[in-house]
């Protein structure tokens, strides 16, 4: 099957029916590992059996941004090449970004308050993440507040694109900026500065994460082309019942319709 | 395991995730049954997609 095939919503649905168990079996599999792999990870030497936090709070933070990568390519798509799945998966997988960025700032403050004594501080990386949750609820939003499809998939992809600039932003706020939070640990030029014992539970749970959203974002994609056949079943309901209906009033009202 | 004097963060976090984790899979799981029910009641009362198959078919 290529990609062109799965352009029709209607292969698109058979395909997800088949992928989704399987999607969720691997992810539950990697999620248990690294939960494991996570509680048998010694205390780090300053921050102790904190560092836990790390292997919930990295991820989330990850995904937070990669969603909205995810989204600004669908956006891409939407405007560009107009591909009819491209809006859905922008749509859909909106609420889950939006979700990992909650967690990615609610366990960082939790992390936070015992390691630098505060729950939040206004700096360049928090901040920029907080804007990313807002430019996440501010798209939600959006979709729901215009009532054709069509015309909030426009104006969300535009603004989806726009907000794509904070992604570099936040990713390099740590350097730009003097900011509490510490440096890139992971992604930098000469490999990981942390040790096999934290990196591995780590990668184990970002990669169990991924798969979540993989398989959240085709279930809610599914969800979303379902809604848009209930959309177009009520209108040609609609349609057959104006046009079925006895001749209406002076006003355009359909007589009996109350 | 012992957490030492930090347990209630680390709980928090570990419980916080899996709460809004297991919230998405509900309203993914609820959502889809919502969308289910509405397409069967609406070709249920005759309305059917112009290509002639079930709105509700997924195969």
């Amino acid at each position: 099957m290529s990609l062109i095939d799965l352009a029709n919503p209607s292969r698109f649905l058979a395909l997800t029916a088949r992928l989704l168990p399987w999607l969720a079996l691997v992810t539950v599999v990697l999620l248990a590992a690294g939960l494991y792999l996570s509680a048998l990870a010694p205390d780090d030497y300053q921050q102790g059996a904190t560092v836990k936090i790390m292997f919930i709070h990295v991820p989330n933070a990850w995904l937070s941004m990669f969603v909205w990568g995810v989204m600004s390519i669908a956006s891409l798509g939407t405007l560009v090449w107009r591909h009819p799945l491209a809006d859905v998966a922008a749509k859909a997988a909106a609420p889950i970004g939006a979700s990992f960025t909650f967690l990615a700032l609610l366990t960082g403050s939790l992390w936070g308050r015992p390691m630098w004594g505060t729950y939040w501080e206004w700096d360049a990386r928090l901040t920029s993440v907080l804007i990313l949750f807002l430019m996440y609820l501010g798209l939600m939003a959006l979709w729901r507040s215009v009532e054709d499809p069509t015309r909030a998939a426009r104006a969300a992809a535009v603004l989806t694109l726009v907000g794509a600039i904070n992604l570099p932003i936040i990713k390099f706020s740590v350097d730009w900026w003097n900011t509490l939070h510490q440096p890139a640990s992971v992604m930098r030029m000469g490999g990981p500065a942390l040790d096999k014992s934290f990196l591995i539970p780590l990668l184990v749970m970002a990669i169990g994460f991924s798969l979540l959203f993989i398989t959240l974002h085709v279930a809610a994609m599914r969800n979303e082309i379902l809604r848009r056949r209930v959309r177009s079943l009520q209108m040609l309901q609609a349609r057959a019942y104006t046009t079925s209906a006895p001749a209406g009033d002076a006003t355009g009202h359909v007589v009996g319709a109350a | 395991m012992d957490l030492g004097p930090y347990t209630s963060f680390i709980a928090t976090s570990y419980l916080a995730a899996a709460l809004v984790v297991v919230l998405l899979i509900g309203w993914i799981a609820i959502d889809y049954r919502t969308q289910k029910a509405r397409l069967r009641a609406l070709e249920d009362s005759g309305i059917s997609r112009r290509s002639g198959r079930a709105a509700t078919d997924t195969q």
